[in-house]
């Protein structure tokens, strides 16, 4: 029994040569999410707007319309209602209530007693003013302090060109992450930053194994022109990033289609993420080492590394 | 490395196995595994809320009460002292953390001093020129009392709640002053929501004859007296009726000992049946003993419950309150007198309550993600790398297990997004060995024989797998440290899936690999 190849051996797909289109397309990529942020901005959901969202399941098909008048009625602002996976299943936010923290379960009572009891409550929540300023405080301390502990990880087992090639891809990963979430007005919520966190730890993970063939190959191939040797590495490692790609999206798309309506946002951003992650080590993170001056060919770390290497 | 000591060979085995013997508990139902002997291992994976359905509720014990009454009940004593010692005084009052007055005739502001700084030793008296007196709260005592609070809140809630008869719940403290509860199969926590929102001091006090609640309601309240609405009782105009009470309390609820519902045997209404303490007792029948035809009133959080008259004088140290309640509301009441009253009031910063059918929902989508996950993963993984494959999909069952038994003895809480964080690690977790099979295949590519080629295989790709594992561990580690509630339940899961499938990777599946090679003796390999 062999196995199956999926990339063939002798593959040299030039990916350094085109380097030129990849940093155009990112740069596109990177400028539109930023456009798109500041212009259509994200919907954020009640983890860092605060407000309510309660999920309710109707005997039968639910009147949506109808809950909608009720609900307005009540003068607690925006109310938004929504189909949530089935037609008997209904997601309904509030804004934010004016009033501070007390008039937040004070809305929820309202809803509650509008609904009356013919309905199940499948999942009932709110955040006040103070909880989802901390939240969101903490989502932005969690991404940036995971990026700067792993560029200074990078930096400590490789060269600091690495750590900001590898930053940058994965600076890159986050800001169209955000982007594509502002552009399809996904709910960005507590979950979503997990997802960016993971992103990060999958997106950097790929371009450490590339990363790791640049430096075993510098070692190996001094005379080697670097934009041979760095297509050499992603051609060698190209089966290895494609099989484990597969590996995770499939897992993903299981979840995605069947881990319920819950973490579907978070299995999206996730499929979005191994997609776009793969594609920046690749694409981003290894090209960027020809113009950060690696290793210092003719001396320097590469040479003492091959030094170590010779007994 | 294609070298296994014997003592490595039982040391992996072993760690498979207690695997296997600490996950298996999660097989049985919770009542089979706790009737399982104590030696055998009988934790289960505990679920999260969103899984298992419940309530969770962050509290914030408002503490600035605490010295705002501190303060308020300092300007009283100042007021009452002064005025005994008839000395003249203006502009009594707050400012900040002290209470101030200016004594009028400089010549008496030392003999005030004297007076008033006995009456809180917590606070640092301060006489300045002019007869200025100020009585600041040290910091130190501001914080102590603060710290105190939230202490008696948590234990006051830890009351009511264990009263309503939920199962297991988990009261702690958050930060400073802040108190998480989480409250297993609660899905509609309105009631506790309405017990915990109650400060619940009751108090009784005699009504104001003097003067009539009309008269005091246009400006005229009595300086010993205030008024007060009733809670439930509706007045003229269908406003709330309004009571001129005095403010001098005549029996505190503190000195409660005892509380319960009950039905009034003559009007069939709901009542409360309540019983005093020796002191409180004593107080109660002194009082109702010299003030019979008058009546008094039944406050509680500043609200009028009933305004009865005293018929006769009280000496058991037992009363019935009949006030406007339903059933449910006579139950609260005695359940809230039962507990204590809180030292300050809670406000519910974050509520969020999962009904049973949403979490057992949500269990079945997680179970059926990661089964169809896990077999897509494992049919992939045969046919990339054939047998090779196989050996890795061993790796990964065993990593599933090891993760249920390290989620089991750490009683880590399995949340939603955690089964998210399991499946994920199911296609992560064989990247290990996709590197290393790919770096079998590069060695046998130029020309290495099969045991050299797994050697160098194994060798090369180990950095490569730490590096790329310490990383995510890095972004894993962090979000547990800020993430909260169900996320935090994913870093967990990840981080212990990333541990568990080093170890699966590069130990066990070598291991199956060296056996199968020193086996067979294979002149190629099949990958």
């Amino acid at each position: 029994m062999r196995g199956l190849h999926l990339i063939p051996a002798d593959a040299d797909l030039q990916f350094i040569s085109r380097r030129m289109i990849f940093f155009v397309f990112s740069g596109f990529l990177v400028l539109a999410s930023v456009g798109l942020f500041g212009a259509k901005g994200m919907s954020y959901g009640i983890d860092f707007k605060g407000g309510i969202m309660i999920d309710i399941r109707t005997d039968g098909p639910a009147d949506i319309a109808a809950m909608r008048g009720t609900l307005s009625g009540l003068g607690l602002g925006e109310v938004s209602l929504q189909e949530f996976g089935a037609p008997d299943d209904v997601l309904i936010r509030l804004q934010k209530q004016e009033g501070g923290e007390k008039a937040q379960a004070a809305a929820v009572d309202k809803v509650k007693a509008a609904l009356g009891q013919g309905v199940e409550y499948r999942r009932t929540e709110f955040v006040g003013p103070k909880v989802s300023d901390e939240l969101f405080w903490d989502g932005v301390m969690a991404v940036t302090f995971a990026i700067a502990a792993i560029l200074v990880y990078i930096w400590f087992r490789f060269e600091w060109q690495f750590g900001l090639g590898a930053v940058v891809a994965l600076v890159h990963d986050v800001f169209t992450t955000i982007g594509l979430f502002a552009l399809l007005g996904m709910e960005f919520n507590l979950s979503t930053v997990a997802a960016i966190l993971t992103i990060a730890g999958y997106s950097i993970n790929d371009t450490v194994v590339v990363y790791d063939r640049v430096r075993e190959n510098l070692r190996k191939f001094k005379t080697m022109p670097m934009e041979k040797l760095l297509n050499n590495s992603v051609n060698e490692t190209l089966s290895r990033t494609v099989v484990t790609s597969i590996t995770t999206l499939l897992a993903l798309l299981a979840l995605y289609f069947l881990g319920g309506e819950v973490i579907r946002g978070f299995s999206f951003a996730m499929i979005w993420g191994v997609v776009i992650g793969t594609y920046s080590s690749i694409c981003l993170a290894v090209p960027l080492l020809l113009y950060l001056n690696v290793g210092q060919r003719g001396g320097g770390k590469a040479q003492e590394a091959a030094t170590e290497q010779a007994p | 490395m294609v070298y296994f000591a014997k003592w490595k060979v039982v040391l992996v085995l072993a760690i498979c196995a207690l695997g296997l013997l600490l996950a298996a508990p999660n097989l049985l139902s919770r009542k089979q595994a706790d009737a399982l002997p104590s030696w055998l291992p009988h934790q289960q994976i505990s679920l999260g809320l969103d899984l298992q359905g419940g309530s969770h509720l962050l509290l914030e014990v408002e503490v600035e009460t605490v010295l705002r009454e501190r303060l308020e009940s300092l300007v009283d004593s100042v007021r009452i002292a002064l005025r005994k010692a008839r000395i003249r005084y203006s502009g009594l009052g707050v400012d900040g953390n002290a209470v101030v007055v200016t004594v009028k005739e400089v010549s008496r502001a030392e003999e005030a001093f004297q007076l008033v700084r006995s009456l809180d030793s917590d606070t640092t008296p301060e006489l300045a020129d002019g007869g200025r007196l100020r009585l600041a709260f040290s910091e130190q005592s501001i914080r102590d009392r603060a710290i105190a609070a939230v202490e008696q809140s948590i234990e006051i809630v830890r009351r009511r709640i264990d009263e309503t008869g939920v199962r297991e719940p988990t009261i702690q403290r958050q930060g400073d002053d802040r108190i998480l509860v989480q409250l297993p199969g609660v899905d509609d926590p309105e009631r506790i929501k309405r017990l915990l929102g109650k400060t619940a001091k009751m108090a009784f006090h005699l009504l104001d004859p003097g003067t009539t609640p009309e008269q005091a309601m246009t400006g005229r309240v009595p300086a010993g007296s205030r008024l007060l609405p009733a809670a439930d009782e509706l007045g003229p105009g269908g406003r709330p009726r309004m009571y001129l009470v005095r403010k001098k309390v005549m029996v505190s609820g503190e000195n409660l000992i005892n509380a319960s519902p009950g039905v009034d045997q003559r009007s069939n209404q709901p009542v409360v049946n309540f019983r005093f303490n020796a002191v409180g007792g004593k107080r109660f029948g002194d009082v109702t003993k010299s003030n019979v035809g008058r009546p008094f009133a039944i406050v509680l959080d500043g609200k009028v419950i009933s305004a009865p008259v005293i018929r006769e004088p009280i000496l058991r140290g037992e009363g019935q309150i009949s006030g406007y309640f339903t059933l449910q509301s006579a139950q609260d009441l005695a359940l809230l007198l039962r507990a204590g009253a809180l030292p300050a009031p809670l406000t519910i910063l974050e509520e969020r309550s999962v009904g049973p059918g949403l979490g057992a929902d949500s269990i079945a989508a997680g179970k059926l993600a990661s089964i169809i996950g896990l077999i897509l993963v494992v049919v992939f993984m045969v046919v990339v790398y054939g047998r090779f494959g196989a050996m890795a999909d061993v790796a990964l069952l065993a990593n599933m297990i090891l993760i249920a038994a390290a989620l089991s003895v750490l009683q880590a809480t399995l949340t939603l997004p955690g089964i998210a964080g399991i499946v994920l690690t199911i296609g992560m977790a064989v990247d290990a060995n996709v590197l290393v099979f790919e770096r079998i295949r590069e060695e046998v590519r130029i020309g290495r024989t099969p045991i050299s080629a797994i050697d160098a295989g194994y060798k090369r790709a180990i950095t490569t797998i730490i590096d790329a594992n310490v990383t995510t561990l890095i972004a894993a580690l962090l979000l547990y440290q800020f993430g909260s509630g169900p996320v935090r339940g994913f870093a967990v899961t990840l981080s212990i899936g990333i541990a568990c499938s080093m170890f699966t990777a590069i130990m066990l599946t070598r291991l199956l690999v060296v056996t199968w090679l020193r086996r067979f003796r294979p002149q190629t390999l099949p990958i």
